[in-house]
Order: C-alpha cells, then structure tokens, then sequence
C-alpha cells in the first residue's frame, strides 16, 4: 500500500497544513510531530512563495514571514531528513510551479522522493499542464495530486481519471482562508468524482472548527485545514506547537 | 508549437478554479473574433470614441536635431484615456459584455490600464473595481482620482511589494471569487493563454495601422519599430504585423531601473531566467530558489518582474531584441522630447524614445525608424518632479 493510501485506510484522514518556516523552521519541525502524535493522518508541507496567488492573506502573510526569515527549499528539504528519523507519517509538499521548475524539476522531484515525501501538490498547475510535473512525479513514485473546484463542472472526468494519491477538492470559489460557511453542493462533486476514480477524495478550503469538520468528513474520505493552523503560528510563534497539538487532536476526534 | 504556447513559453498555469472562465473566454473570442457585427462595433468605438486611427507623425526636430535617421512617432498618446490601452480594453469590454459579463476588474500599473478599463465600464454601463499597488496609487495619484471619477473602486493592495505583480495577483484573486458576473480585463500580453493572444490581436491595430501610414508616406518600411516593453502590450502591438518582414528590426525597451547590474531593476530579458508565474511560462526576475524578486523602475507601467510569452519566444528566436534603458535616460528622454517637439511622453514610453535617440544617432539619413509612443506625460510631471528634486501639487 502506498503510503498516501494508508493515510485513508479504514478511516477519514485528517491532513493539516503548514507553511514551513513560520516562524523558524525548528518550530516547524515540531508542529509536525505534534501534528503526528496527535492524530494527524497526513500533513501537508507548504514550501513559502513569494506571490502565491491562490492564498488568502492568512497564508501569504504566513509565507512572508517565512521567507524573510530566510527559508530556503533546501533548508526545507533539511528539515524533512530531520523528520523522517523521527515519524513515517505521510508528507506531501504544497507549493507554487515555479519553486520547483527552478530548482529544477527533476532535481526538486528526486530529492523529495529520497526524502519520503510522497506527493506534490501545485494548485498553479492544472490538468493542462500537469504532464511536464506528473511524468517526473511518476519516475520518482511521487503522486502529482489533481484538484477540482466548485467551476470544474465537466471537467470533473477527466482530472479524476488521472488522478494520484487523493483527489484535492477546493470546497469553495476564491482562496484559502477561513469561512463561515461552505455553500458548494460538495456532495455531487465528491459523487462524480468517485463515479471516475477509485483513489480517496479530500476536501479543502475554509474549514476551521469540529463541526464543519464532521459535517465535510460525511461527505468525503478526508479534509485538509490550512489557515486556521496557520493562524495559531501568527498568533503563539514559538509556542504554536502545542496549540496546534491540541488543535488536531480535537479536529480528528470529530471525525472520527 | 503546443498549444496555448509560444515555443517553450506561455501556457496556462492558473488555478483549476478559473480553468473554465479562461476556456470561455476562448470559446467566445473565437467566435466573435471573425464576427461582423462585433467588429463593425469594435472599429466604430475605437475610430469614434478612441480617435483612431492615432496619427504617425514625422519628428522632423528631433530628426534634424541628431543628425540621424528619420524619425516617426506613432501618437498612440492621443488616444482617448491617453495610452494605447484603451485598444485593448475597448476589445475586451465588448467580449465581455457580449459573454453577459456585468462586471469588470483589472489590475494597473501606472494607471493607464486602470482609467481605460475605469472609461470602457463607464461606456457600457458595467460595475468596475481596479487592483492598483499601494506604491503606485502614491506615485500616480492623479490617476487614482480619474478612475474614481470614472465610477471604478479602486483597492489599493499592500501585499507583496505593492506594485503592479501584486495587484495582477489581487486581481486573479478577486476573479477566482466572483467569475459569473466579472471579466478579468487583463491589461498585458500576459498570464494564462487566451490572455496572451486576445490582448496581442487587438493592440496589432498599431502594426497595421503603421504599416499603412509608413509606406504612405515614404514607400518603404522602417528600418526599426522601437517600444517599451512592460509586460509587452504596445510593443507587441507595434511588432505583430512586422513580425514576417525581416529587415525591419524590432527592439523593445525595458525598465533598467539604476543599471541592470543593480538589484533595481526591472529588465527582465536583461537580468531574469526562465519560470512559471501569472499563469504563464517565460522570463522572470527571481531568486536562485524561484522566489519573485521585488523589481524596481521610475516608471510603474513597466515595474513588472516578467513579460509577455510571445515577447520571451521573439527573443529566443532572435526575431526581436530587447534593450535595457535606466531610469536617467528615459528622464533625459522625457526632456528631450517635451522641448524638441512639444510633445511629453509618459515615463514608458520615455524609455522607447531614450533608445531611439541613440539608434537614430547610428544610422543613416536614408534610414527610418519608428517609435511607438504609448502614452502621455501628463500624469507623470509630478513625479518627474521629484525626481530631479522639485516638490509640486497635483
């Protein structure tokens, strides 16, 4: 089994967010613990870009801070060889085309994958252009993850049909934050893609508290929560890692 | 070449959120392109509400004054709204208002682009809200207050670096959370295809139209057609349609900022390697680690840390060359030509005629080169007035 797969094996996953480096990336490194030791099914580390276009302010502020502070790619990379003698957990990288395409794609790839990172996630590479990553991705057993929007309409097919590891859906129109509510008939969505894939679907985007939480996990087979973590590191710094320990623990138990 | 691309550059590298508004947007400029109707609508708005055709005028001054090549400016300044922007948006309002569209966003830089998108909603009766970087709402103030007198909302973005990459990256935003009702009136030969190509179709009146009026007047084609380059829209309008005739050289002009051994800069071709960002493939300034460098030149309408695909691939194939021009020699420029003809240039397009002066000093009087004057000063003298020291009033 792949180590994406068992991360929804017999259980909806829980997959957080974090920006690497927010504050430093000695904290990072133990959110992610935190993270795992508290329920965490799979944890998505963003990889700072200067304009990432799909963030709301949460996050670019969050990725801002990041780079100023120095964060690098191979510092991050660093910090995942640091990791990875600690926990097995599932890791995917989230981050922007250009940060790997100017590492070199297939450098970027390579070394992630000796890393155990086990799949990419570039929200700024659709289905068009997914071949340039996917067939390296593919080499280096490392899952391009596809993502679909509440706009993908007919499109819904065909990114499922290829898609790897978990399909990504974006619960709502606009960028990552935190809302109140989550309008999007996600039920359809999650059913068409299901109808053409047989891998996990997650939802994303705006989801904050247990209840929403509980509310997406009927619907799909994970969730993923990004600025709501990210707030507690704008808010504790130094001490987010327990705050967020906490945090996760009480969103996985409303899944569960 | 693959589709959607321009040898290795261009693409679409956008969120799958906005995946079908840029496919719709194909789908309908491909069938209103070879409309009648459209453009019979298009080419009465542009020559009766933008004044074109815009005047190729010969610059008989500047001419005798170096000594040179002769020289003709194409007063893309005496358009409606001041720029050659208007060409574009005039094109897009339309599309969008034929898609149903009600509402128009666009990002700006110098503001040109803002006023002309701002005048094209108030035209047609359409809600418009303009991204402008909270840096340039400070550097072009005059233009803030034409777009809102125009009816548009002009956010000021403090994000990033606050200049015209952050409120393109605003404006992105902003579509991706309202797309139904709004069309993004991207102002460049920038972003996701179709943007590059609909943007670059309708700005090649400038070509066409130069091309007609040269060979009018001289019977021959120019030996050089001169722009500055931001993103590329005007140049590229004043290249297109002399892309197949090979002995007419095309340069464009970048923002070199303080020299282009200097990190401020904003010379792309000169300084910049080739990435992905603003949904498209090409050159951009960044770090080692793909981080968008924070750019810099006098001018805001060519602040920008990339340029347009095709620009990218005319590069890569030698068919165009581009040239970096300091902030010294545009203002210098912009000078010269307010006191040999009269005539003030925005600080843009200052840059093509920085470039020109030099290029028409190297050929022969039996040469001929033509620039592409883009816009006018008008909104720049405040600023060109701190420049050089002198604090005045809007």
């Amino acid at each position: 089994m792949s180590n994406i797969k068992s991360a929804f094996y017999n259980k909806k996953a829980f997959i957080p967010f974090v920006t690497c480096g927010d504050p430093d990336l000695s904290i990072t490194e133990k959110i992610v613990y935190e993270m795992a030791d508290n329920g965490a099914d799979l944890i998505e580390l963003g990889i700072p870009f200067s304009d990432p276009v799909a963030e709301g302010v949460t996050i670019q502020k969050a990725s801002k801070r990041a780079l100023d502070n120095g964060t690098t790619t191979d510092k991050i990379f660093e910090m995942v060889m640091r990791i990875r003698k600690y926990t097995n957990i599932p890791l995917v990288f989230m981050t922007y085309a250009n940060i790997v395409f100017s590492y070199g794609s297939e450098k970027f790839i390579s070394a992630a994958s000796d890393l155990n990172v086990d799949g990419l996630i570039l929200p700024d590479v659709p289905y068009e252009e997914s071949d340039e990553f996917s067939g390296i991705c593919n080499k280096y057993n490392m899952d391009l993850i596809s993502l679909i929007a509440p706009t993908s309409k007919e499109r819904i097919a065909k990114i499922a049909k290829q898609a790897k590891g978990f399909v990504y859906c974006v619960s709502s129109l606009g960028v990552t934050g935190v809302r109140q509510k989550i309008t999007t008939d996600l039920k359809s969505i999650i059913t068409e893609i299901k109808a053409n894939t047989n891998i996990p679907a997650a939802i994303g985007f705006g989801i904050s508290t247990p209840e929403q939480a509980k509310n997406m996990a009927e619907i799909a087979d994970g969730l993923i929560v990004g600025s709501a973590i990210v707030k507690l590191c704008e808010e504790y710094k130094e001490n987010a890692p327990q705050y967020i320990g906490r945090y996760v623990k009480e969103m996985k138990k409303a899944i569960i | 070449m693959k589709y959607g691309h321009f040898g290795e550059h261009g693409g679409m590298y956008i969120p799958e959120t906005l995946m079908n508004a840029v496919i719709d947007l194909e789908n309908a400029y491909n069938k209103l392109k070879s409309d009648k109707e459209f453009n019979d609508e298009l080419n009465d708005l542009l020559n009766n509400y933008a004044n074109r055709p815009s005047p190729l005028y010969f610059a008989k001054n500047m001419t005798e004054k170096l000594g040179g090549a002769k020289i003709y400016l194409k007063r893309e300044d005496l358009n409606h709204t001041g720029s050659h922007k208007i060409n574009n948006v005039l094109g897009q309002a339309l599309l969008a208002k034929k898609m149903g569209k009600t509402r128009l966003i666009a990002e700006t830089g110098a503001g040109q682009h803002g006023v002309a998108t701002a005048t094209a909603a108030a035209l047609m009766g359409m809600e418009c809200k303009i991204f402008m970087g909270a840096e340039d709402t400070a550097r072009q103030a005059l233009n803030v207050y034409r777009m809102k007198l125009l009816g548009a909302e002009v956010e000021s973005v403090k994000s990033g670096t606050g200049t015209l990459k952050d409120a393109v990256s605003e404006t992105m935003r902003e579509w991706s959370c309202r797309i139904d009702d709004t069309h993004y009136v991207l102002g460049s030969v920038m972003g996701p295809h179709p943007f590059p190509m609909i943007v670059r179709d309708f700005q090649s009146v400038i070509s066409k139209e130069i091309k007609e009026q040269i060979v009018k007047a001289e019977n021959r084609l120019p030996n050089a057609v001169i722009a500055c380059v931001g993103g590329g829209s005007n140049a590229i309008g004043a290249f297109y349609n002399f892309i197949n005739d090979k002995n007419v050289e095309l340069i464009g002009c970048e923002g070199a900022g303080k020299g282009i051994d200097t990190p401020d800069t904003a010379a792309t071709i000169a300084t910049g390697r080739l990435g992905i960002f603003h949904g498209m493939k090409s050159y951009f300034c960044q770090n080692e680690y793909g981080q968008i460098a924070p750019v810099y030149s006098i001018s805001a309408g060519l602040d920008y840390p990339g340029i347009g695909p095709e620009h990218a691939y005319l590069y890569d194939t030698g068919r165009a060359e581009y040239v970096p021009v300091t902030d010294d020699e545009a203002v210098d420029a912009f000078y010269f030509l307010s006191q040999v003809e009269g005539i003030i240039p925005a600080i843009e397009s200052a840059h093509a005629v920085a470039y020109g002066i030099k290029k028409a000093k190297s050929l022969d009087k039996n040469d001929i080169i033509v620039i592409n004057l883009s816009g006018r000063g008008d909104k720049d003298c405040a600023a060109i007035a701190r420049y050089k020291g002198e604090e005045i009033y809007e």
